[in-house]
């Protein structure tokens, strides 16, 4: 085969990938994109909710066609104890409108959706395919890859590292520095099945409408992390999330703690007679805007998980992905329509326009919480339990007087 | 197998029962974790028993820490925990093997 040199190089096919060698193959570039799992989305795992707005903008019309479960009109946010919760509920009619603002998906059949698109647009996608090193020029610039396959590397004048949060390419390449325990969760989830019609009932809801759980508490422990519940058609993803330093200290078995969410008081008459079709664990990284890495230099890029940008505060990340992986795209197009080089100078530019952008703006918003969260162990074990108490006590009618009773709360 | 793990907590569903649900491809003969050699196990290897969400260390009848990585989600946990300590060898799979999800 004729060594065929590529203008760009996408590394990895999840959301950040996936957008990215969509917008380039729209751009008119020549692109290929290599994963390593089976088909894009065999190996990525999500709660997962798909927020509307970065998509469209990639696929204004999206919901035509995309394996969606429902979109969600209802949030639960409780706090639990190891017998209660104090729930923040809040649901709206205005959530069911022409283009809802988000959905639950499930990733293994959206990515390939969403790769279906990105071939159409012109892109080359390789699967089964491990990328293993960077190649670089005597200057030290990138300029290709080399893969588990035989042959020789495979060279373009960028490329883009949208390799999700276990980055090996990069970070033994020593564009970024290995991941700290403390700036990683590692979550664990399930699929529970149930039929339609149970589903629903369950959960008041009706048509293509879904409801989303978000629980923290005393359900992990002491631990650092939070659990989830969300609605599917005809399943429950249901899993929890903890911080890695925090699973690494206390010996707490992931799958056990799982478990022990599931039997929760709260949560067990939820799955109640489902059936489990699937298991699965994935990190997230969570260590904020202080952890991210540099996100480009000489003839790359990198966008997503693998840059770190999640924020774990709202649970968003696929987002975060898909929108750098467009603006890392956008801004190599631009440099080829000016016939300009993929420098680290001209690359710049990818992180000014990020910073513009939500992704960066909301990263530095909540650049303190991640170590909020690691000095005040009370807001997810002792907290909790008091707001449990308080709401007890002022609840249960038992012969005290009103007044004792605010005392005692307060 | 013991229903215990080495913290004494109760574990309620077998692991096994769990990641028979999956979908994988086993790389025969090429594990894509392994064990450096050593004397010893360090704090870190034997933290791995524990936390692995699938399971895949255990320690053997001698006290050695063992890798079994057929149940492995590639969630890259142990990779991170033993980073600094150097204890284990930690690859993807080759192209297309390992776990293939359904759903994610
Ligand atoms: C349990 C859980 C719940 C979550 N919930 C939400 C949610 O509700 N909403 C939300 O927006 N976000 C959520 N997130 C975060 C979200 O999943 C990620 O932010 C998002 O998937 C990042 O996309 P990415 O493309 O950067 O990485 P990934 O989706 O991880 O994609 C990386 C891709 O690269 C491939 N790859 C890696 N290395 C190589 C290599 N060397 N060669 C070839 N291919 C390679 C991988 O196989 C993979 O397909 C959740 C995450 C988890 C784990
Ligand atoms: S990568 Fe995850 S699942 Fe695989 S052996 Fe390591 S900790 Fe276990």
């Amino acid at each position: 085969m004729p060594q065929e040199r590529f203008d760009a190089i996408v590394v990895g096919a999840g959301p950040a990938g996936n957008a990215a060698a969509l917008t380039m193959a729209q751009g008119g570039l020549n692109v290929l994109q290599i994963e390593r799992g089976e088909y894009s989305g065999s190996k990525n795992v999500q709660g997962a909710i798909l927020y509307a707005d970065a998509l469209e903008k990639l696929i204004p019309d999206f919901s035509e066609d995309a394996p969606l479960e429902r979109h969600v009109i209802e949030q639960r946010i409780w706090v639990m104890d190891d017998t209660s919760h104090t729930g923040m509920h809040y649901r709206s009619d205005d959530f069911n409108e022409q283009r809802p603002n988000r959905y639950t998906i499930l990733r293994a059949q959206f990515d390939r959706w969403f790769s279906s698109k990105v071939r159409e647009a012109g892109a080359t996608l390789l699967c089964e395919t491990t990328v293993t090193e960077l190649v670089r020029d005597p200057k030290g610039r990138v300029i290709g890859v080399r893969t588990d396959r035989e042959g020789e590397a495979i060279l373009a004048d960028v490329v883009v590292l949208a390799e999700g949060v276990n980055g090996l390419v990069g970070t033994r390449a020593g564009l970024r520095k290995e991941l700290k325990p403390r700036t990683v969760a590692l979550a664990v989830k399930e699929m529970h099945f149930l039929p339609q019609d149970a589903l629903e009932a369950r959960f008041n809801l009706s048509g293509d409408s879904g409801v989303v759980i978000e629980a923290m508490g005393t359900i992990t422990k002491g631990m650092t992390g939070t659990g989830f519940l969300y609605t599917n058609r005809e399943s429950i993803s249901v899993g929890i999330g903890c911080i890695v330093a925090d699973f690494a200290r206390t010996g707490i078995t992931p799958y056990a703690l799982l478990d022990a969410f599931k039997r929760d008081p709260s949560i067990a008459p939820l799955l109640v007679g489902s059936q489990v079709k699937e298991y699965a664990a994935h990190l997230i990284p969570e260590g904020g805007y202080n952890a991210m890495p540099k996100i480009f230099g000489e003839g790359w890029v990198v966008a997503g998980d693998a840059a770190h940008l999640v924020n774990a505060v709202h649970r968003e990340g696929s987002n975060l992905a898909m929108t750098s992986g467009r603006i890392a795209a956008e801004t190599i197009i631009w440099l080829k329509r000016r016939g300009e080089e993929c420098t680290a100078r001209n690359l710049a530019k990818y992180r000014r326009r990020l910073k513009q952008s939500f992704v960066l703006k909301d990263m530095k918003k909540y650049r303190k919480i991640p170590d909020t969260l690691h000095n005040n162990p009370a807001l997810l074990g002792l907290y909790p339990r008091l707001l449990s108490k308080a709401a007890q006590t002022w609840l249960r009618v038992d012969g005290k007087d009103k007044r004792a009773k605010e005392s005692e709360i307060l | 197998m013991s229903a215990k793990k080495a913290n004494g907590e109760a574990v309620p569903q077998k692991i096994e029962e769990k990641l028979y649900q999956n979908r994988y491809l086993v790389d025969a003969g090429r594990p894509h974790v392994r064990i450096r050699e050593y004397a010893e196990p360090s704090a870190e290897l034997r933290r791995l028993v524990n936390v692995c969400p699938a399971g895949c260390y255990a320690i053997n009848e001698q006290g050695k820490v063992e890798v079994m990585p057929d149940g492995c989600m590639e969630c890259g946990t142990c990779r991170v925990l033993t980073a600094e300590s150097g204890d284990i060898e930690w690859n993807y799979p080759r192209g297309g093997y390992g776990v293939s999800f359904k759903f994610g």
